[in-house]
């Protein structure tokens, strides 16, 4: 086993994702140490290895640790998707595009640096009814977009032009779908937990779903992995339809007309924090290709969409329509047909 | 923490209602049409395992001893009760989510049970169908059923894939490329999904081509549909040849096929122009019994229908360079098209009168 070498730089520490994946490279014999970054006080202490630094992306104190500690990895987790959480949209791309911009400056400057994760999202590519069924990293997303899209999309483009500037560093853009599992919080896992589900009428989008110890293993891949280079989707196997999905929730679907869907969204946004574009990847959907990341990267996901989403729903969510009851109201109904058919023979031949 | 979970599962597969368009179950059913269900791993649906498994048991007592009396007489509710069993078992899938799709959509639990079931009445009974060349599709592999379209509504191509579905022995899913209209209105888009069409768009196309897909196009599009009735059976241009750059790529034989008697389904003597921008469509028609008859004027007319598949033009002797060469797609592209034009001709001649 060689010495512990590697020194991780982690934003976005304090968050689900962030904790788990600080907490993995930790426990990897091959990392020597991971400065955990955070602007939210983390919820649970980190292990040993670990140095948390409460810091915005901006702050002095970030930029030192860069310049002198031989960071040799910076895994960006810092893009957030929730704007209520980040106290409204405009401090949302503050944080998310101007964030990113202070960090890459600093890591300009970090001698050691020799690789750049980024978490990104599958939701660079939209969601429209003109879109290819499958997207792959090479196609080009259609129209410009807004909110959580467009900033992944400028995050993306920095890190990229961060790659060209520093040829002795590799970047490795991660576009991950949407995750489910037993403890990730985002407006999705929110969604499906509400009482009844508000759907599109006449809509039944394709979904795709990542387990959330598959974002955490895909994350980890790329940082101790070997080297690679370039952008990844990052999906649970196959796809799930959300009439599916809300199935398996055990939930009933509530259709909503297109015309009245703005209001109802309106309405919705006391409870769950939607975003327009959440509303189309509801009406939709969107499916990436994970085969890039299957060769190049040599990553596998360990749940399918269907399975991830299951593992969620029997953790978290408590049905209404249970697999039971229906298999029962079928059994039953079945027997007394069965029974009916019998009383009807023995009656004709009597 | 999570090493102690359980492994992935798979519920859908383990209840041996494996959605993968693959195996078919080997049994007849009462009506002694081929079983739909698909096969466990057995060769044999849940359904028809479970009986032979009674029979066995039946067979069983007999040689027991036990009196078992004459041959009991076919129960008259059979067929009702093996209909209401499979009718039930689709609505349970449906209410638990029990079903699988694939990366673009295509349910076949809900085609067998549902949509085809729908259509086949038109097929068999309305439009009497006659299907003449399915030799030419091939039992596997990619290849792209090239067809005209006519008749307001896509009827065409929804006959052309049933005719695939149920009269083709290897009962392969026609996927059809259709115009993104499709995919933005309500209840359409998700029917058009789950029936497996996708967007026309060359990266679709090309993804179902090769995963070794039958793809059916219509390059004709909304000017095929819509076109008045004094046009009919006179094909439009055939796109921009997108299709042929597709099939050169992915080296899939192209099959034209010529359906007659689209035409005369919603004869169409008029187009209201200006309601059809107002609403967005690409055409309101005016036929002799729509807007006139209210609903009732959008049954479509009892035509006469031939569908015939015409021998497969292969596409995979052209070499690299035939994409680079806008000639050799134009030339592809009129072989195509002349094809069906003489087909229709022919099969024109051949049908005589259009509702007899």
């Amino acid at each position: 086993m060689a010495e512990p070498s590697r020194r991780i730089l982690v934003t976005g520490a304090a968050r689900s994702t962030g904790g788990r994946v600080v907490a993995a490279l930790a426990a990897d014999p091959s990392v020597a140490s991971v400065v955990a970054v955070d602007d939210a006080p983390a919820a649970e202490p980190f292990g040993a290895k670990v140095e948390f630094l409460q810091a915005d992306l901006g702050s002095p104190a970030l930029v030192r640790v860069l310049r002198s500690t031989g960071v040799d990895t910076c895994v960006h987790l810092g893009v957030t998707a929730e704007p209520q959480a980040a106290g409204g949209r405009a401090s949302m791309k503050e944080r998310n595009v101007l964030g990113t911009m202070q960090l890459l400056a600093a890591a300009y400057h970090a001698p050691e640096l020799r690789r750049v994760v980024l978490k990104s999202t599958t939701a660079v590519y939209g969601s429209a009814p003109g879109d290819p069924a499958v997207w792959t990293e090479s196609m080009e997303p259609g129209t410009p977009r807004h909110g959580f899209a467009k900033d992944a999309m400028q995050v993306e483009d920095y890190v990229r032009s961060f790659d060209r500037r520093r040829p002795d560093v590799t970047a490795i853009v991660l576009r991950l779908a949407n995750q489910v599992g037993p403890t990730v919080e985002n407006p999705l896992t929110r969604y499906f937990a509400l009482p009844v589900c508000p759907v599109v009428f006449g809509f039944d989008p394709r979904l795709q779903f990542l387990h959330e110890e598959d974002a955490e293993a895909a994350l980890v891949r790329a940082v101790l992995g070997p080297v690679t280079h370039g952008t990844f989707n990052i999906a649970g196997d196959g796809v799930v339809l959300l009439s599916q999905a809300i199935r398996i929730a055990g939930k009933p679907p509530l259709p909503i007309p297109e015309p009245l869907v703005p209001s109802a969204t309106e309405l919705l946004r006391r409870t769950v924090d939607v975003s327009p574009e959440q509303v189309s990847f509801l009406q939709f959907g969107r499916v990436a290709d994970t085969t890039a990341a299957r060769v190049e990267l040599g990553f596998a996901p360990r749940w399918s969409s269907l399975q991830a989403f299951e593992d969620f729903a029997a953790a978290r969510l408590t049905g209404v329509v249970t697999e039971e009851r229906v298999a029962r109201v079928e059994r039953d109904v079945l027997t007394a047909l069965h029974r009916a058919a019998a009383w009807f023979s023995s009656e004709v031949r009597t | 923490m999570s090493t102690e979970r359980p492994a992935p599962t798979d519920r859908a597969a383990a209840d041996g209602h494996q959605q993968d368009g693959g195996g078919r179950c080997r049994a007849r059913t009462v009506r002694g049409e081929r079983c739909r269900n698909p096969a466990g791993p057995s060769g044999l649906c849940a359904r028809h395992q479970r009986r032979l498994d009674e029979a066995a048991a039946g067979a069983a007592t007999d040689a027991a001893g036990v009196p078992h009396g004459a041959e009991t007489p076919a129960d008259p509710f059979e067929p009702f009760l093996d209909w209401a069993e499979e009718a039930l078992g689709f609505l349970r899938r449906r209410l638990t989510g029990e079903y699988r799709v694939d990366e673009f959509g295509h349910d076949p639990d809900l085609v067998e049970h549902v949509l085809a079931p729908m259509l086949r009445p038109l097929y068999r009974h309305w439009w009497r169908v006659e299907t003449r060349g399915l030799e030419h599709v091939p039992d596997k592999g990619a290849a792209l059923v090239v067809g005209n379209h006519a008749g307001t509504l896509p009827f065409d191509a929804m006959m052309v894939a049933l005719a695939i579905l149920d009269e083709h022995p290897a009962r392969r899913t026609l996927r059809m490329l259709a115009a993104d209209m499709a995919f933005s209105l309500p209840v359409v888009a998700h029917l058009a999904r789950k029936s497996g069409n996708t967007l026309a768009c060359p990266e679709d196309a090309e993804r179902l081509l090769r995963a070794g897909e039958l793809v059916g196009v219509w390059p004709e599009g909304y000017k095929g549909l819509g076109k008045p009735f004094s046009e009919r059976y006179r094909l439009q241009r055939f796109g921009r040849g997108g299709f042929v750059e597709v099939a050169l790529r992915t080296g899939a034989p192209i099959i034209p096929v010529a359906v007659v008697g689209s035409e005369e389904i919603y004869p169409m003597i008029g187009n209201l122009r200006r309601l059809a921008r107002l609403l967005g469509v690409p055409y309101v028609p005016v036929t002799p019994t729509f807007p006139l008859l209210g609903p009732l004027g959008m049954v479509p007319l009892p035509s006469r229908w031939v569908i015939e598949f015409c021998p497969p033009i292969p596409t995979d002797g052209y070499g690299p360079d035939a994409l680079l060469d806008p000639m050799a797609v134009f030339d592809l592209t009129d072989q195509v098209r002349d094809t069906i034009q003489q087909t229709i001709y022919r099969n024109l001649a051949d049908r005589g009168g259009a509702f007899g």
